[in-house]
């Protein structure tokens, strides 16, 4: 993670605040919709790749509909996926039944599964991108609550992400200034604790100051979020609709469907 | 380590939430009924420290790799657990907001991982026994170093269990734990160290900042949580592990925990299923293939009692439509993405 990647959050915010039909549903229902969608692809046996690829329509409706940029979206699951990736990369290694043979080519189960992990992963971590661009971070703390988890956790996360750019903002001039001085010798063990306890100390004494100037507004424990958006019919529709769609790709194999009617059902 | 949604399977995803969530209740109750009224700025501001803090590195000296503030530990240390805790699964659900590091439903098992380990295990019952309330000293040194690394390797070890039990990945249960666990020793002294640091800098520089010594409360209220704790994941652990030994008395097999998922939700999917096969039959759009679905899942999820080879039982002309049908299908969710987006940029947007 490095500093140039606050931009990205920025502008994540910056998107959600774009007037499109995407952005106007309430959170609440893109949020859990959004859930859903991650369940019902994570529920499909190991092997399974087809019957998942008419789930890729959510995300790109989402990202399409919302004007998102898709290079934005691909960029950042790029960078998510080592650790997805050097999991799922054991599956060929471990597992080597053949499960088809196209032509001279064997495939095998792992190789399948690692496909299908690979290809869960862009669904899931797209559909989640594509949730935060377009709500933002205000109204997903707002649904949230509304969605009865914990004020004190919810308060707690929209304080983090106020403050996110403010210490992340201090933690850069700190470090381009420790790096101006050594001659770009890299930070040592010694001068790291000092570095970071000063930045410690300065965020704490923030926090002090933060705190002072609530109190004296009048500020009671509690974070009032406006609430921007209501539920209205198009939301009942939006939701009721997606999980339709997600039920009806969940149950047949929707993918070898069209494949079977193009083919000619030779199977 | 922080787990992906693509590693998780619905049934652990959906129990860790269920554990985290507890847990977030109990310590937002926890918090809110401490005196501490300016514990809501600082914790917030706490959270976005660790963030920064997490992209300075120091190097290592003859290694030529770096290391970085974990997080878990100075939190416990700065806040006390509860407070620790939902600044720690803060901090995660933004990563996966924002970063997609870590994934949506893989994020219970993050905020257990990452947060309940530090918080509840290693800083009350090894930090505070260690360090008696000390800070700078070899003794204080000893404890951040020991909390963190029992903190870390409990965590890496639930990943495994974690990931064995969604059953998505083919890695055998040992070999992940015999990955899992050096490198995180490693890590854990590298975040032991970094944490003593820290403290001791602040305990020189401004020992007001920091909890004084007889930390706030006794030992009995925070060993409740933690047995509480235990005692929910044990059940939660168990009720996943007891279900698969019964299918697969060799132990270590569980890991076909593939299962997990389908046993509850491809029983209900086979009832509409057969509801719904006559109906489809006649509507003969799709001839037949809703049928063929029927059997591929069944012969998925029969393998439960037979070997676990017994999935390759799939037709070449299936695995053929299927190709074919899902290279159409994503090339149409393509098309619509580009239609629907041409569509949003000519309608002029209300008040943009």
């Amino acid at each position: 993670m490095k500093f140039a990647d606050w931009t990205g959050i920025g502008r994540m915010d910056e998107m959600a605040r774009l007037a499109s039909p995407v952005q106007r549903l309430d959170a609440r229902g893109k949020a859990v919709v959004t859930l859903a969608f991650i369940v019902a692809v994570m529920s499909f046996p190991r092997h399974e790749v087809s019957a998942l690829t008419p789930f890729l329509l959510y995300p790109i409706a989402l990202i399409s509909l919302g004007r998102i940029p898709l290079w934005f979206i691909v960029k950042k699951t790029i960078v998510a996926a080592p650790f997805a990736l050097a999991i799922a990369i054991f599956n060929p290694i471990i597992d080597r039944a053949p499960l088809a043979s196209v032509g001279p080519l064997v495939v095998t189960g792992g190789w399948v599964s690692f496909a299908s992990i690979m290809f869960r992963f862009v669904l899931t971590v797209g559909a989640a991108l594509a949730l935060v661009a377009c709500t933002g971070m205000n109204r997903l703390g707002a649904a949230m609550e509304q969605l009865g988890i914990p004020r004190a956790f919810v308060v707690q996360l929209l304080f983090l992400y106020r403050y996110l750019f403010v210490i992340s903002d201090h933690a850069g001039k700190m470090t381009r200034s420790a790096e101006l001085r050594s001659g770009g010798r890299p930070l040592g063990f010694r001068l790291y604790g000092s570095m970071i306890g000063h930045l410690l100390l300065r965020s704490m004494a923030r926090a002090e100051r933060v705190h002072r100037a609530m109190v004296a507004r009048g500020f009671d424990g509690r974070i009032r979020v406006l609430r921007q958006t209501r539920f209205q019919w198009r939301d009942a529709l939006f939701i009721c609709g997606c999980l339709a769609l997600f039920a009806a790709a969940r149950v047949w194999n929707l993918a070898a469907g069209l494949g079977q009617l193009l083919a000619g059902g030779a199977s | 380590m922080h787990m992906a949604d693509a590693l998780v399977s619905p049934a652990v995803g959906g129990t860790l939430w269920a554990v985290a969530g507890g847990l977030i209740a109990f310590c937002g109750r926890k918090v809110r009924r401490s005196l501490r009224d300016n514990l809501v700025p600082l914790m917030g501001v706490l959270g976005a420290f660790i963030f920064a803090a997490q992209m300075i590195n120091f190097s290592i000296p003859g290694t030529g790799s770096s290391g970085h503030l974990g997080g878990g530990l100075i939190l416990s240390v700065l806040l006390g657990p509860y407070a620790a805790f939902l600044v720690i699964a803060s901090v995660l659900t933004v990563q996966a907001l924002f970063f997609a590091d870590g994934g949506l439903l893989a994020l219970g098992c993050n905020i257990f991982n990452l947060g309940f380990f530090p918080a509840f295990i290693a800083y009350p019952l090894l930090y505070r026994t260690i360090a008696k309330g000390q800070y700078g000293t070899p003794r204080a040194w000893v404890a951040a170093t020991v909390a963190a690394v029992v903190g870390l390797q409990l965590g890496a070890f639930s990943v495994v269990l974690e990931t064995t039990a969604s059953g998505i990945s083919e890695l055998p249960f040992a070999t992940f734990v015999l990955m899992m666990l050096p490198i995180h020793l490693a890590i854990g002294v590298v975040e032991g160290l970094a944490t003593a640091a820290v403290v001791s800098f602040v305990a020189q520089a401004r020992p007001e900042a920091l909890p004084a010594a007889p930390a706030p409360a006794g030992a009995a209220a925070t060993l409740r949580p933690v047995l509480i704790g235990l005692a929910i994941a044990a059940v939660a652990v168990g009720g996943v592990a007891s279900w698969f030994a019964a299918t697969h008395p060799d132990g270590l097999e569980w890991a076909m925990a593939k299962v997990s998922g389908k046993e509850e939700l491809a029983a209900p999917a086979a009832g509409i299923h057969q509801s719904l096969a006559s109906l489809q039959a006649k509507t003969a759009l799709l001839p037949d293939y809703g049928f063929k679905g029927a059997e591929a899942e069944s012969a998925a999820a029969a393998p439960a009692a037979a070997e676990p080879k017994a999935w390759p039982a799939v037709s070449a002309g299936k695995s053929v439509a299927g190709i074919v049908g899902g290279v159409m299908t994503l090339a149409l969710a393509c098309l619509a993405g580009l239609a629907l987006k041409a569509h949003s940029q000519r309608r002029p947007s209300g008040n943009n």
